[in-house]
Parts: C-alpha cells; sequence; structure tokens
C-alpha cells in the first residue's frame, strides 16, 4: 500500500510489471493536474473567492482541523469542508476517491490497532483473543482519522478550486519570498516536463521489450531513467536560463498581482474565521453541557 | 514517511518549522550566492527532477518494489544545500498539489526527509568514499551505504515524533489527540519496513545511480568531492572556503551562548532528566508526578538506572563544576565549554576528512 495521495489511480491497465506501475503513476499525476485545472475553471462557490481569502482560509481550517480537542468539533469541520466542496460543484465521487477512500485506508490501518493497544477503560473484549477494545482507543484512532480526513478534504478543495498561478501569487501575498515564488511555479510546469519525458522513456523501452526483464536488468533500467532524467533537468535548466537571460532577466522576479477583493471575499474571510473560532472553542462549550 | 496532517500535535509541527526555517534561509542563500540568475531555473528544474524521482517504483532483488526518496541521490549529485532546497520545494508541491505529506506536518517532513536524511547521506557519502578517485567502486559502496542509512535515520526521527505524541498529547481521560503510538511500538513498526524494503531501494537507487554516473558522466560526482583532483574523467569543483559562507551560523552560535544565562530563569528541571537522587526526594518526587499528568513515578528507583548511574559521572554537573563556587558563573561557563566542545569536534572531524586541506576559492567568471 502506497502513501495517502490525492492522485486515483485510474490507469488500472494490467495490474503489470514495475514499467506499467511506474506509467500509471506518472500518467495519474498527469491526470490529477489536468483536473484541477478543469475543476478550478468551473463556476462555484470557492472558484468565487479571491485566492488569497481562500487559500488563507481554507489553510486556517487545516490548522483547525488539527488544532481542535473535540470529536463534535471535528466531525463539524468534516461537515463543514463536504458542504464546501458541494457549493464549488465538487462531487461527494470525487472526494471519496480521490481523498476519503486513500485517507481511510493509509491511516484507517494504522489508526485501527490503536483500539486494542491504547490502555484505557475496556468497552468489549474482542472474541476468540480476548483484547480489550478500550474508549481511549477508539478515540484516539477517531481524532486520527478525522483529522486526517478532514485536514486532506480542506487541502484538496483548495487546489482543485484554484488555478496553481493563482496558489503561487496568494502565497506571495501571504509573505512567501518572492524568489521562491517563481521557483515554485517553474517547479511546477517542469514536473510535467519530466514527467512526460518519464513517461516517453519508459514507452520507448516497453515497445522495445518482448518479454519480462529480469530483476537486475531491471533495475539497471531505472537506473538509467534516473541518471538520463538528471542530465535532460541540467541541460534543460542551462537552456530555460539563457532563454531568460535573452529576454533580459538579470535575476529580479516581477509578478504581476491583480487581484481585488470584494465585499463577498470579506464575508467568506470572517465566515472561515468563525468556524475556526467554533471548532476550537467546542471544547469549553462542551465543558458547559454540548456533547465532545 | 510523508506524514500527513492530523497525526502530529501544533507544538510539534511548529518546533519542525523552527527547525527547518534557519536552513530554508542559509541554504537559499548560500545556492542564491553560488548561483547568480541561474538559481530560478536551477533550483526548479533540480526539483522536478527530485519530485519525479520520488514517484520512481524501484524493482527490488526478491521481486518486490519499493519507493526511492532519494535522500542521497540528491546531495551526492548537487551537494548538501542544494539538495536541503530543491527536495524542500519537491514536498512542497507533493503536499499542496497531490496531498503526499501535509501541511502543517510540511516542517517536520521537510526536517526528515530535506535536512536531516540529506546531510546524514552526504557526510556518511564523503567519509567512506574518503579520497578515492571519482570513479572508483567504494564510492557505489559509499553511497548504497549512505541511502540506507540517510533513510533509516529519517524513519527514526519519524517514529520519534510519532512516538512522543501520546506522551504529550492526551485528553484527560488518556485518549491520545494525534498519533496513537508509544516509541515502544512506533519505532519498530517505522524501522522494520525501513530497515528492510525501503532501506534496500534506497541503498539500491543511490548505488545504481552512482555506478551509471561514474560511468556516463563522473564530473557530476564532484559536487560531494570537493577539494578532490580530476580524476577518472572526474573534474572537482573548488570548495567554498574561510568564514563567510558560514558567517551567519557562526552568528548564531554567538547569539545562543550569550543568551545561555536565559537557561537560568528556568524554573524546576528538564523532565525526564531526574537523578537517582530525585527519586529518593519527597519533594522532588511530587514534582515529577504533577509533572507527569500526575503519574508517580516508580516507588524505587529504577534497577537499570541505580546500576548505571555509577557508571559515569558528568564532569560538569547541573552545568557547574564541582570547583566553582558561584552557581551561575558555573553555569555560563558550562555553556562556553560545552559549544567549544562541539566546535573542536568539528573541526577535528572536518581535518579528518580532509577539510583542512581544501584549496581556497577562486572566483567564478
Amino acid at each position: 500500500m502506497g502513501e495517502q495521495s490525492y492522485r486515483p489511480s485510474g490507469h488500472r491497465h494490467g495490474r503489470g510489471d514495475f514499467l506499467e506501475r511506474l506509467l500509471r503513476g506518472l500518467l495519474d499525476a498527469m491526470d490529477h493536474a489536468a483536473d484541477a485545472e478543469r475543476l478550478a475553471a468551473r463556476p462555484g462557490m470557492l472558484q468565487r473567492l479571491d485566492p488569497r481569502i481562500k487559500t488563507l482560509g481554507l489553510l486556517l481550517l487545516v490548522v483547525t482541523a488539527v488544532f481542535v480537542k473535540s470529536l463534535v468539533a471535528l466531525a463539524g469541520l468534516f461537515a463543514f469542508a463536504t458542504a464546501l466542496a458541494l457549493a464549488s460543484r465538487i462531487t461527494l465521487r470525487r472526494l471519496a476517491t480521490q481523498v476519503w477512500t486513500g485517507v481511510l485506508l493509509f491511516t484507517g490501518v494504522l489508526a485501527v490497532p490503536a483500539i486494542v493497544l491504547v490502555p484505557g477503560d475496556v468497552l468489549v473484549a474482542v472474541p476468540f483473543v480476548g483484547w480489550g477494545i478500550t474508549r481511549q482507543g477508539l478515540r484516539g484512532a477517531a481524532f486520527l482519522i478525522g483529522r486526517a480526513e478532514t485536514a486532506a478534504t480542506f487541502a484538496l478543495l483548495s487546489i482543485l478550486t484554484t488555478p496553481w498561478p493563482q496558489v503561487l501569487k496568494a502565497l506571495r501575498s501571504l509573505g512567501v519570498p518572492l524568489v521562491l515564488v517563481a521557483i515554485l511555479g517553474m517547479t511546477h510546469r517542469y514536473i510535467f516536463v519530466l514527467l512526460e519525458t518519464g513517461v516517453q522513456l519508459f514507452e520507448a523501452k516497453r515497445s522495445r521489450i518482448m518479454g519480462p526483464l529480469p530483476g537486475p536488468e531491471r533495475r539497471r533500467m531505472a537506473m538509467a531513467s534516473v541518471v538520463v532524467l538528471l542530465e535532460k533537468s541540467l541541460h534543460l535548466a542551462t537552456e530555460v536560463h539563457l532563454a531568460m537571460i535573452a529576454r533580459g532577466y538579470r535575476g529580479e522576479v516581477y509578478l504581476l498581482d491583480d487581484f481585488r477583493t470584494r465585499v463577498w471575499d470579506w464575508l467568506a474571510l470572517a465566515g472561515f474565521l468563525a468556524v475556526a473560532a467554533i471548532a476550537i472553542g467546542w471544547q469549553w462549550l462542551a465543558l458547559s453541557g454540548a456533547p465532545r | 514517511m510523508h506524514i500527513p496532517d492530523g497525526y502530529l500535535s501544533p507544538l510539534t509541527c511548529a518546533a519542525a518549522y523552527a527547525v527547518a526555517a534557519p536552513f530554508w534561509f542559509v541554504a537559499l542563500r548560500k545556492v542564491k550566492d553560488q548561483m547568480q540568475t541561474r538559481l530560478v531555473p536551477t533550483v526548479a528544474l533540480v526539483s522536478a527532477f527530485s519530485f519525479v524521482i520520488m514517484m520512481f517504483n524501484l524493482p527490488l532483488p526478491g521481486g518486490t518494489t519499493g519507493h526511492a526518496v532519494g535522500l542521497a541521490v540528491a546531495p551526492i549529485l548537487l551537494g548538501p544545500w542544494a539538495a536541503t532546497l530543491a527536495i524542500s520545494i519537491a514536498l512542497f508541491i507533493q503536499a499542496l498539489f497531490f496531498g503526499d505529506g501535509g501541511i502543517t506536518t510540511f516542517g517536520a517532513n521537510c526536517v526528515n526527509m530535506a535536512i536531516v536524511g540529506p546531510w546524514v547521506a552526504y557526510w556518511l557519502y564523503r567519509l567512506i568514499s574518503g579520497e578515492t578517485p571519482l570513479t572508483s567502486p567504494r564510492r557505489i559502496v559509499a553511497a548504497a551505504t549512505a541511502g540506507y542509512v540517510a533513510i533509516n535515520v529519517a524513519a527514526l526521527l519519524a517514529a520519534v515524533q510519532f512516538g512522543i505524541q501520546p506522551i504529550f498529547f492526551h485528553d484527560a481521560a488518556g485518549a491520545p489527540l494525534y498519533a496513537p503510538y508509544a516509541l515502544a511500538i512506533a519505532i519498530p513498526a517505522m524501522m522494520i519496513g525501513h530497515l528492510s524494503l525501503a532501506g534496500l531501494a534506497e541503498a539500491v537507487i543511490s548505488g545504481g545511480v552512482v555506478a551509471y554516473v561514474q560511468k556516463t558522466d563522473p564530473r557530476l560526482l564532484s559536487r560531494s568531492a570537493p577539494g578532490l583532483a580530476a580524476s577518472g574523467g572526474g573534474e572537482a569543483a573548488a570548495p567554498p572556503a574561510g568564514w563567510r559562507p558560514t558567517r551567519a551560523l557562526w552568528a548564531g552560535l554567538a547569539a545562543l551562548l550569550i543568551a545561555s544565562p536565559l537557561g537560568l530563569l528556568a524554573a524546576g528541571m528538564a523532565w525526564g532528566e531526574w537523578g537517582v537522587d530525585d527519586f529518593k526526594d519527597t519533594a522532588v518526587r511530587e514534582s515529577i508526578a504533577q509533572a507527569s499528568g500526575n503519574v508517580l513515578p516508580p516507588a524505587t528507583v529504577p534497577q537499570g538506572m541505580e546500576r548505571l548511574s555509577a557508571f559515569w559521572t558528568a564532569p560538569l554537573p547541573d552545568y557547574a563544576p564541582a570547583f566553582m563556587h558561584n552557581e551561575y558563573f558555573g553555569y555560563i561557563l558550562s555553556a562556553m565549554v560545552g559549544a567549544g566542545l562541539v566546535v573542536v569536534a568539528v573541526l577535528l572531524l572536518a581535518t579528518l576528512l580532509g577539510g583542512g586541506r581544501m584549496p581556497r576559492a577562486t572566483a567564478n567568471p
């Protein structure tokens, strides 16, 4: 099982050998980027917001999901994330396939043993083995899964409703140094160039292979691909640098920043802040009688 | 290895960001100084390369496959500072755009995979490869070992980050609020996979890439072999010398030394730094219980602790030498002696590794 990720494993052409799995991973990454661009262009609640307000608000909610100490507040945040997705025309099916299932498979598998391993008040014993499922273990597992699901949902919403260049401009507005913003923008662009190069390398190799390769040969091919990609990266960096110099680049980076905030944006930010404040303050409300 | 959001407490995440920030700052400045106008395209392309190789699913001996992170490949081919920067940027895009690793845990992921891992790999590679030519087979062994050790050190660090969560962050009933497993479970759980499959993948990719580079373009290895004369087709780059490249770090060390008297303001003792006498003292036992969520310390001194306490006596007990009657002066003197010893140890290590014989850098045209 791989680590959790937004990339859906859509390319299932055979469980396949090393080459096919590698190709599938590279193509999934490219599909995710294409999907994100398409969804960000759709009309929707989050798509209409100023990217700076949206990025700040959603980051605040990610941090809130990590901060809260009440399962009810966490469930409320999760419901809010789902509602935001629906209002932004992101379907439950997409959320389920792209985030919820992946997180559940990764974090769920990690969290389940906690229900018997965490010491505490035994609620019920597991038949045959006699292990005790503890209240503390159940709460701990629920916190872990709930936080991971909620934070990942907010993070995915941010990326599915904002074109990458606007995310970068928003980061700039939030104080990230200009040179890093420029590097991030260019890195994102060239990740796909290199992914495409990688796909071409492997497809060219696969089209010339009649049967399964022996292990050492497959490893040699992977090594060769890494080094070829490195050499291509360095070569490309030199060419891009020369092209930039030829166009007048002297080390200074300028970004066009044409964002305009409207009343609606500020109202949305106030809404995000209110949700975060209620979620974090819920434990104190719980002390006065509300469920925890 | 990529820690998602929700596994670490906000305090741990903040501490990790605080640890990573100076490294990002120095890495950006050093790489900028080296590359000038080439900074943006070169770092961008190298970050993209780091990102892509993290997606490689490597065929391993035995018919299985494993993901490599490239913790050793990046510093060996690019140098440690560029590797720190490139892997951090790759991890940022992975976290934000692809959901591999969390946003709040980005600092911790960078500490493990962009700072500690690559630096351990870099120094281990240099230590093992020594002054051997760029095409020496010893460099392949050095790279494989560096990759294997680096990913395991990074995994151990992640396991410790997981394992301390239930100790410090739980609710009133004892339910863990973040990663739920104690160190005794988190460390073996993380290390079994990394000592075997993931470590093997990292060793294979690190050794394999160096072997391949030795055949195709050994000059690519010169960044991690400073001071080495051109050998086997390789041309060594002149290393930066003098105090200027590390000026900021020295200033930071001086500031910390000046700030050391602040430690005198701390009340009580550090949690976990208890001695045999502390377990016997009723007042100290009460403060230990208070600091440990009202969990009483063992009624008697733990046997192992009692046995080992006689084994080693610190030369500066409680940060004040026995002959020093003024506790405050002793504390400050201890800070200076400690820092001095660390600096001397590092200089000795650098001399052993050949750093003392490095030629002075010449300005690049």
